[in-house]
């Protein structure tokens, strides 16, 4: 474990020709395994540094949280390893490809915290936007094979829990059933990662928990890689499996369970203490 | 009249379906900045003495590209583009116009629009327009209702957004070429936007939409134009004027429907209320000699 100024790290990478190895297992995952990767990444809006100098990697079946104070560069980082923006130097690898090159769709699915629907009276259904997410490249007869999908769609909104909201309209929805919403348009192609955006930024306790619960199932259950990005530290304690917090550089990366007050402490800048409500909780 | 009929039909049913889409991304502002584009490239046609509609087209697919390139490469924000192309290509307009020597009755026609004075020709090229651009729709309509939904998600549901907001950049230059003879350039924006915002009160689902903002435009463009022809007033105006009116109509409906409801509500509410204090009264004190018979004969504690 080396110590640089604020910044702890727990992973070692020792890359072969064909493997990447997590020193938290002893699993050997191939490159085109590992959901993603950030290789000396750095990017900057207008020549200030938005991330910099990133390097971890998320690997399959984990519930990884990213943690940091708003602008801390949560949201580009994810940007990045989606394909959205082009890193200004490193590289973000998803699955093994650079993401800005990636085409394989079907394994990832994403939610953003809003969508520019949001903004707006879109008048489609739910059922019509979780169907975007059987779209499988340009098709002019997509029309009439709709049946065949019909079902998929169905089972990914009873899985995320908007069976019931089908025919309702998507500007007619709460913050809370629009998450769910996207969610659903993710699951209908069963993908290998699915990246969140402040997934509960708006919703209540209740819908809070309802939420956790249903991603604890998808990452437990169905084995899909999470990646989720939050600030709220309590629920990625309860949640996660693995953290990194992020500050513009990396401030640290582990299992959640090594997450302590000087960490926290260092990526907000002002000093905090962590106080288990349930001494009992085990971190997974 | 006959001409002027089939040409209403053609750009009422066009440009508002095509619009939808602008609508709802909030590129509303687009259809304006090229229909002033639209209207330098009509200044170099009556400059050069070519044919108008085929320069507006080329003039709006160059400014359309050019937008959504400086855009897609951020080199400058959307709407400051927007505004770039929108006041330059007035100036280039105002300056052609001058060298002109200034407005005539063929300009004025394409800026107030002249549906009455539409030629065979200018209605198969409105034609072969309208049914490239309904092709358009119909074939990359989930790519559209995606990248309407939402940009980044389309992209990784792997879309080519960048492909296709391409295709709806120089679509919607050919959108206001077909409408500019009908409503004239400084009105063709609002054909393209009133319809849709009167649909999507009305209507449920992204097709229903479009086909409603089709129907409603087809009305409002007929009705509009058969006004002028009567009124001897100049069409573009009574065509918006109509669309204007049928979207305050619909307004005022939706206005009135919440407001009934609303008052629905109270009186449910206050008919629970009531009916709430009239069981705790029926049940009350036994010493209230006020109780009535029924009171006295319950048995009790």
């Amino acid at each position: 474990m080396a110590e640089h100024d604020n910044t702890i790290e727990l992973t070692s990478v020792n890359e072969t020709e064909s493997q990447f190895h997590d020193s938290h297992s002893t699993v050997a995952f191939a490159p085109e395994q590992v959901p993603i990767r950030f290789d000396e990444t750095w990017f900057s809006y207008n020549s200030e540094a938005a991330v910099r100098d990133i390097n971890f990697s998320i690997t399959p079946g984990e519930f990884a949280a990213i943690l940091g104070p708003n602008g801390s560069g949560k949201t580009t980082l994810m940007k990045l390893a989606l394909g959205l923006l082009k890193p200004t130097s490193g590289r973000v690898l998803l699955f093994g490809v650079p993401s800005d090159r990636f085409t394989d769709w079907y394994r990832v699915g994403y939610v953003p915290q809003r969508t520019q629907a949001t903004e707006s009276r879109f008048p489609a259904s739910v059922r019509e936007v979780v169907s975007f997410g059987t779209y499988s490249g340009f098709d002019p007869f997509a029309m009439f094979k709709s049946k065949k999908s019909a079902q998929r769609v169905d089972d990914a909104m009873e899985l995320a829990g908007v069976r019931n909201l089908a025919d309702r309209r998507v500007s007619d929805l709460s913050i809370g059933q629009q998450q769910r919403m996207l969610i659903a348009r993710s699951l209908v192609r069963r993908p290998d990662l699915l990246v969140m955006d402040e997934p509960v930024a708006g919703i209540d306790a209740a819908g809070e928990e309802q939420f956790h619960s249903m991603i604890r199932r998808l990452n437990r259950d169905l084995g899909i890689t999470i990646v989720m990005v939050s600030h709220d530290i309590g629920a990625v304690m309860r949640e996660a499996t693995t953290i990194a917090c992020i500050n513009t550089d990396i401030v640290f990366h582990g299992p959640v369970h090594q997450l302590d007050a000087q960490a926290l402490s260092g990526l907000y800048g002002f000093p905090v203490d962590v106080l288990m409500h349930d001494p009992e909780h085990t971190h997974r | 009249m006959n001409r002027a009929i089939v040409a209403s039909v053609l750009v009422g049913a066009t440009a508002p379906a095509f619009g939808v889409f602008l609508v709802l991304r909030r590129l509303s502002l687009m259809a304006d900045t090229l229909s002033h584009v639209a209207l330098a490239g009509v200044a170099v046609a009556l400059l050069t003495k070519t044919f108008a509609p085929a320069v507006a087209l080329v003039t709006t697919t160059g400014a359309a590209v050019s937008i959504e390139e400086l855009r897609m490469r951020r080199l400058l924000p959307g709407d400051a583009a927007l505004a770039v192309f929108l006041y330059g290509a007035l100036a280039v307009a105002v300056v052609l116009i001058s060298i002109a020597e200034g407005f005539n009755s063929t300009l004025f026609s394409y800026l107030f629009g002249s549906v009455l004075t539409v030629s065979t020709t200018d209605l198969w090229w409105m034609a072969i327009l309208a049914v490239v651009i309904a092709l358009f729709m119909v074939l990359f309509s989930s790519e559209l209702a995606q990248v309407t939904f939402d940009a980044d998600l389309a992209k990784i549901n792997g879309v080519r957004v960048h492909l296709l907001n391409l295709g709806l950049a120089v679509l919607t230059g050919a959108t206001i070429t077909v409408s500019m003879r009908v409503v004239g350039l400084l009105l063709v924006g609002a054909l393209i936007v009133i319809p849709v915002l009167i649909s999507l009160r009305v209507t449920q689902g992204l097709t229903r939409t479009v086909v409603a903002s089709s129907i409603i435009g087809i009305f409002v463009a007929v009705t509009g134009m058969v006004v002028a022809f009567y009124a001897d007033i100049a069409p573009g105006g009574s065509v918006v004027l109509t669309a204007i009116g049928l979207l305050v109509i619909v307004e005022a409906v939706a206005v009135a429907r919440r407001l009934s409801n609303r008052s629905k509500s109270h009186q449910a509410v206050e008919m629970q209320q009531h009916a709430h204090a009239h069981e705790s009264h029926a049940h009350g004190s036994d010493d209230d000699p006020e109780e009535g018979v029924n009171a006295g004969t319950q048995s009790h504690r």
